[in-house]
């Protein structure tokens, strides 16, 4: 019984590391960036939402659609400075420059808010089925996720800006002959990325403490999310996020907690090298 | 690098002295990790993993198995560079960001691991018996010996680095860097030169940090497996220039220089990880070829001083 529920328990935050990982996959899968300054965008999120809820007073998952538009426009501004320019160059300049956004962010936000821990005192009751207990944060944390989720697919695949991206991602300069303006889709591609990185800081804020630099370990589990599910592969990325969510809620009813993180980056080790397509994409 | 020493050696000064070491730390680090991505263009994002591993086996040598240090740092050099061919037999073949990747994720296993490994200490690291310091005649000539076997290393490590660009063996690895698939149409055997290269590349940061910690007289897992400290590594080459055998060397010494200054400046001080941010920004952004590479660029004359 208690495996179960800490396998649910793990399945429900695996929605929220799913969610995050999308975005790193996405950017990925569009313009084959690797966005260093992810984890960073996690932690702003986080800050947006506590700001909201002990300044305001506003229901952290109220400040929701104010998270998304804030993390697009703060993407948008990275795009613009630090990433366009260096699309065409090798990988390391990508990294690099993404990093030093990373670094900027976080380097600003220590100054700001320091490195002490915060949480957001924001209770959602419980829900009681049978034996089963399950805080409602949780709850509610997944059940966005998968709002934000099949949100993104809708853009993708019904709306006209969405399509755009998909042809880009597929193949740029045949978009381009085809009318497309890449740059347009790039940078809206990365937004969205950003976007749903602060969403997903903004809903594990609601259940774990924070600090500025807390986004760093999210970012890492946001890798290994997109390699098991394959990078550039946003619907794997969801489920990548609930086999992680799952190996977090269950290993520690066997193994002490520590081995962890040592499971989760040797698989990550493992399915880069073996599958690097990820465990649903093509050998 | 050898004036420096000279003049610490000179002056015998033990707080100059603590400043040089880690300053030589760093131009050895980044020379090292300057034969893998600034000849074979392989972005190793979690090349401290060699420092840390490294410098827990020679540490685990020194401490627990009275290794004399000259000895046990260069078992901590040959185990982060077996360690490296057997990684490379599988992370090499992958490319670009894949590989990066691979090389993050390959840092943080070991950290996990190493964490729970009861003879390497596990969480808490392992310490070192004071009565060690002994047998090299006290701490303080302990310290000593531990700074002179830093600045040959890093001598070593960028002998080594000029050694191979100018070899043979160096310019299959720049062809790969160019190209990989003409390379091997050209007859560049490059599983084996990719792995040589990474071997030689973790040799030096696993002697380098048995010393590091052998000075510290403790080793532990948040330590030595600073995902940050890698990063840095890059800056400094990217900063002074990938690729050069004096890029690493001027890229260390600007970057520690700055850090420096900015760490105690008051009004840079609260601020620093945004201004070096800003500044890394700036130079990949406008000068992507660093320092030696933008001189060469610039004057041409120079290409044959500047290697």
């Amino acid at each position: 019984m208690g495996n179960l529920i800490s396998l649910l328990d793990g399945v429900l935050i695996g929605f929220v590391y799913g969610l995050s990982a999308m975005g790193l996959s996405l950017i990925w899968g569009v313009m084959k960036v690797i966005n260093l300054s992810h984890g960073a965008m996690m932690a702003l999120g986080m800050f947006f939402s506590y700001q909201a809820f002990s300044k305001l007073g506003i229901n952290p998952y109220l400040a929701l659609p104010g998270v998304a538009v804030f993390g697009m426009l703060i993407g948008l501004l990275i795009y613009g400075v630090a990433v366009h320019r260096v699309l065409s160059g090798p990988h390391l300049s990508s990294l690099l420059a993404t990093f030093a956004v990373n670094m900027i962010i976080i380097g600003v936000g220590t100054a700001v808010f320091s490195t002490s821990p915060r949480n957001i005192d924001y209770s959602a009751g419980a829900v009681v089925v049978g034996d089963i207990r399950l805080p409602g944060t949780r709850l509610l944390a997944a059940a966005a996720a998968i709002l934000f989720a099949a949100l993104l697919y809708l853009f993708l695949y019904r709306t006209r800006s969405g399509k755009a991206i998909r042809a880009v991602a597929n193949n740029r300069e045949a978009a381009e002959l085809m009318g497309i303006a890449p740059t347009r889709s790039l940078a809206l591609s990365f937004g969205i990325g950003t976007s749903l990185a602060a969403l997903a800081g903004g809903l594990i804020a609601t259940f774990f403490p924070f600090t500025i630099l807390s986004g760093g370990t999210y970012e890492l589990k946001s890798f290994v999310i997109c390699v098991l599910g394959g990078l550039g592969n946003p619907l794997g990325a969801l489920l990548g996020g609930l086999i992680l969510g799952g190996i977090e809620g269950v290993i520690p009813t066997f193994m002490p907690v520590s081995w962890v993180p040592v499971v989760e980056f040797g698989l990550f080790i493992l399915v880069l090298v073996l599958r690097p397509g990820g465990l649903l994409g093509e050998k | 690098m050898l004036a420096w020493g000279t003049i610490v050696w000179g002056g015998g000064n033990d707080a100059t002295r603590e400043k040089a070491f880690t300053l030589i730390m760093f131009v050895g680090l980044a020379g090292s990790l300057n034969i893998l991505l600034g000849y074979t263009g392989y972005v190793s994002f979690g090349h401290i993993v060699f420092f840390g591993l490294g410098g827990y086996m020679g540490f685990y040598l020194l401490a627990g198995h009275g290794w004399s240090l000259p000895l046990a740092s260069l078992a901590g050099g040959v185990f982060s560079a077996a360690i490296a061919g057997l990684l490379g037999l599988a992370v090499l073949r992958l490319r670009g960001a894949y590989f990066a990747l691979a090389t993050i994720g390959v840092n943080e296993a070991a950290r996990a691991f190493v964490s729970n490994f009861e003879p390497f200490g596990g969480s808490t690291g392992m310490s070192l018996n004071f009565s060690t310091y002994q047998q090299y005649g006290g701490a303080g000539k302990a310290l000593w010996l531990t700074f002179d076997l830093m600045v040959a290393v890093t001598a070593a490590a960028l002998l080594a680095s000029a050694l191979i660009k100018n070899s043979r063996f160096g310019l299959g690895l720049l062809a790969i860097r160019e190209d990989e698939d003409a390379a091997m149409v050209m007859g560049v055997r490059t599983p084996r030169a990719k792995t040589i290269a990474y071997m030689a590349s973790a040799f030096f940061p696993g002697v380098i940090g048995t010393l590091y910690f052998f000075k510290n007289g403790n080793v532990e897992p948040g330590d030595a497996f600073q995902l940050n400290m890698s990063i840095e590594l890059l800056v400094m080459v990217m900063l002074g220039g990938q690729g050069t055998v004096l890029g690493p060397l001027l890229g260390a010494v600007t970057y520690q220089g700055m850090r420096g200054y900015m760490l105690t400046s008051p009004l840079f001080k609260d601020l620093h990880l945004a201004v070096a941010g800003a500044v890394l920004l700036l130079i990949i952004l406008f000068v992507p070829a660093g320092f030696v590479g933008w001189l060469r660029e610039r004057f041409p004359k120079l290409r044959g001083v500047l290697e």
